[in-house]
């Protein structure tokens, strides 16, 4: 009997995706037999993929940090009922530590603020603090290594604290994230929160730069390709983070609040005291 | 008869309007400032000439005279204080926190001592009034040297779980708009975490930051942690490009932070913005109206309106929008143009003649665009930069008015009905650096404070600072924060 192959397809706005330049290339598996054609998201499906998150992110920011906490959690709930699946598309190693990093996130929701904000103690007569907000909606560039490690370590941190985010997966091993979108569509998360592409790095990195609506960027990125990233944020004066090309994902060095920080902004709100 | 008399009393506030009849004496600071004739480059704890032996005249925007002579760094000029402050960051940076921290207590003392000698020479530089460099310059000056230097031996206390290192030489380009609080509340987290620092004030701006030098020479700190390169536009970016700054940290204008963003790309450098703002102060129609007025006074005519986050466009209810012009207008009045060094100076002298030709034209621009000009009748002086206080009514969004930073002291009145309605016309610019929130309702308050996109939020009261906290903005008003611990954690490398 025939088995029924699947037709990969990107997770935007809370639905699955062709790309709508209907460009795809070719997956092998390491012996080179053909596995799957993924596709070779463009332009458009960055710009649509924005404005998905556009919608879904205010929503998102205003849920409740426990609120949010829970459907974190409930992520990780869903990567391990299928976490053989995903251990065939990468490794057990990396989808065991994939889960532990968004348990670690999902207990982060309520807590990060207690960290990062403060309450100065001004010498007028003011009440004086400083809160964290999420920065709006963040463009993420995975690396070609660890393909479901890293490319969650770049979404936890920028979801956990309301923003939305649209990533793009690495594109040698671009399955882990095909088949993270169809966890994530069945978790509790509001589709358009995380909105997951596949394609070409080069070619979408003029438009993660210059998007204006992308209010930061992070990627693992050197040479001409930070260059390109940088060059392109100054337009709108979006917050770049780079990661080091040597990064170790799975290094606990990751799981921080500080993390959290860099797609935050910080709000300081004073108030006189007195009648 | 009467009966007419107390209904006119009750719709009209009492006023004493005696024309030119008595005019105010002066009340003119006359304090030295122990401003030299000539200065010279700060690098490696000498005063050094320029090697590029080119000087330029400073001129006092009260009178347009030449007021000193300052030097034009080139790029071998900074590179002689990167040289400088590099050598200096590998003993600078080992120094234990304790003994950091004592050279910042001196700085702060130092100019404790010395703040009415500096007040008079950066109101004589600057144009501000001396009352606003007096009572908030120089105490917020040597406020920030203070907090910091408590913080040198504390800085694991900064970042639990983590620890804070020192990124190198850090690169700094200020504005002419607050020179020596800016050059304080720049160098103070820098050195208070190890790092040493090139800076480099505004071009017309720079005798505070030279004075300043011969703080450091009294408070002993080691040569080279701190270098001041004076000059212009291509001095800036001499500091900004030099290869071994790990730093930039620039306050300034959208235009050049977007310039220095993209000329740092590809090099690893970090970088801070602190960058422009049009500050939407927003008045509901339960709001105490006489403490509102106040604060939008201040809020926009605070140092000429020479404020990032100055409150220039004013956002009112309707309900009240014709009782808060009335008492805006009214107060508008009272305001004393004139002489910086006068004591009683509200508004001084616009900082340049290029900033006041700017001005003019944004303002030319509200006419033309259909606003209604609102001016005092007052007297300006015949010599130096002028500019009198402005309201304009009648303003749209569209208006250039409404939408570009005019760094003067210039206001544009705008009306909503609703909550939603000013967070919507608040939000709606490109940049985000403070807002204003004026009523008598607490939960107000703080719902707008949590859905306004700005660093700076001040509800019943405008333009507030103070080193312990974060100042900065959102979206292209800049990134990182100075002040408080945010601010020192954008000094550091955590790890």
């Amino acid at each position: 009997m025939l088995k029924i192959t699947k037709t990969p397809k990107c997770y935007v706005g809370g639905a699955f995706i062709r790309s709508e330049s209907g460009r795809v290339y070719e997956m092998r598996s390491s012996s080179g037999e053909f596995i799957a054609n993924i596709p070779l998201c463009s332009r458009k499906d960055l710009r649509n993929a924005v404005e998905a998150a556009a919608k879904a992110g205010p929503g998102w920011a205003k849920r409740s940090p426990y609120n949010r906490a829970q459907i974190l959690y409930r992520m990780a709930e869903m990567l391990e009922s299928r976490a053989d699946e995903m251990a065939a598309a990468t490794s057990e190693e990396e989808t065991r530590a994939t889960i532990d990093r968004i348990v670690h996130y999902a207990g982060w929701a309520d807590k990060y603020e207690q960290v990062l904000g403060s309450v100065n103690p001004v010498a007028s007569s003011h009440f004086n603090f400083t809160v964290t907000e999420p920065v709006g909606i963040v463009g993420l560039l995975a690396p070609e290594e660890a393909p479901l490690l890293a490319l969650m370590s770049l979404v936890l941190p920028a979801i956990v604290s309301g923003n939305a985010v649209v990533a793009l997966a690495s594109k040698s091993a671009p399955y882990p994230s095909i088949l993270l979108g169809e966890m994530l569509a069945v978790s509790d998360l509001p589709g358009g929160v995380v909105n997951l592409l596949t394609g070409d790095r080069a070619e979408l990195i003029p438009t993660f730069a210059t998007h204006e609506h992308l209010r930061a960027v992070a990627a693992t990125a050197t040479g001409k390709d930070a260059t390109e990233l940088q060059q392109g944020a100054a337009e709108s004066v979006k917050r770049v983070i780079l990661h080091r090309p040597d990064t170790d994902w799975f290094s606990g060095d990751l799981d921080s609040p500080y993390a959290i920080r860099d797609f935050t902004e910080a709000k300081t709100v004073w108030h006189p005291i007195g009648a | 008869m009467p009966a007419r008399k107390s209904a006119r009393s009750k719709t009209q506030a009492r006023e004493l309007l005696f024309g030119d009849l008595w005019e105010f004496d002066p009340a003119p600071e006359s304090a030295p400032a122990h401003i030299d004739d000539r200065y010279r480059l700060f690098i490696n704890g000498k005063h050094v000439a320029p090697k590029s032996r080119t000087y330029f005249d400073s001129i006092s925007p009260r009178d347009g005279k030449k007021l000193t002579e300052i030097p034009m760094a080139n790029a071998a000029d900074v590179d002689a204080a990167y040289t400088a402050a590099t050598k200096a960051f590998r003993s600078w940076s080992k120094l234990p926190g304790a003994e950091r921290g004592k050279y910042l207590f001196r700085i702060a003392r130092l100019l404790q001592d010395r703040s009415r000698e500096f007040a008079v020479a950066e109101t004589l530089d600057g144009g501000k009034p001396i009352k606003e460099s007096r009572d908030f310059d120089l105490p917020m000056a040597a406020a920030h040297f203070f907090y910091h230097a408590g913080w040198a031996d504390k800085l694991q206390y900064a970042a639990p779980g983590r620890t804070l290192a020192p990124l190198g030489v850090i690169g700094q380009v200020i504005p002419w708009n607050f020179p020596l609080l800016m050059l304080a509340w720049k160098i103070a987290p820098a050195l208070a975490t190890g790092n040493t620092v090139v800076i480099k004030p505004a071009e017309t701006t720079s005798v505070t930051a030279l004075k300043f030098a011969t703080i450091l020479e009294q408070a002993g700190l080691p040569p080279g942690v701190v270098n001041i390169v004076t000059g212009a536009g291509e001095t800036g970016a001499a500091v900004v490009n030099h290869p071994t700054a790990a730093k930039i940290a620039f306050t300034g204008s959208t235009e050049v932070g977007k310039i220095i963003q993209r000329s740092l790309a590809g090099t690893g450098k970090k970088l801070t913005l602190e960058l422009g703002g049009k500050a939407a102060n927003i008045v509901f129609d339960d709001a105490p109206l006489d403490q509102a007025v106040e604060g939008i006074i201040n809020g926009i005519f605070f140092n000429q309106g020479h404020v990032c986050c100055a409150g220039s466009r004013l956002l009112v209810q309707e309900g009240v929008e014709k009782e808060l012009v009335t008492r805006l207008k009214r107060r508008l009045a009272t305001l004393r143009v004139g002489d910086p060094m006068d004591k009683n100076t509200d508004i001084g002298a616009i900082n340049s003649a290029e900033q006041l030709a700017r001005i003019k034209e944004l303002v030319r621009s509200g006419v033309d665009e259909g606003a209604t000009i609102h001016q005092p009748s007052c007297k300006l002086p015949h010599n130096g930069f002028y500019f009198a206080p402005t309201l304009f009514t009648g303003v749209a969004q569209s208006h250039r008015i409404a939408r570009e930073e005019i760094f003067g002291p210039v206001l544009s009145i705008l009306t909503f009905r609703t909550p939603d309605e000013a967070i919507e016309k608040a939000n709606n610019t490109c940049y985000g650096l403070s807002a204003g929130v004026w009523t008598d309702k607490g939960s107000k308050i703080l719902k707008m404070a949590s859905t306004l996109k700005a660093g700076v939020v001040w509800a019943n009261t405008y333009n507030k600072f103070d080193p312990s906290s974060p100042f900065g903005g959102y979206k292209e008003s800049g990134f990182g924060r100075e002040g408080g611990k945010h601010g020192l954690l954008d000094y550091t490398k955590l790890t």
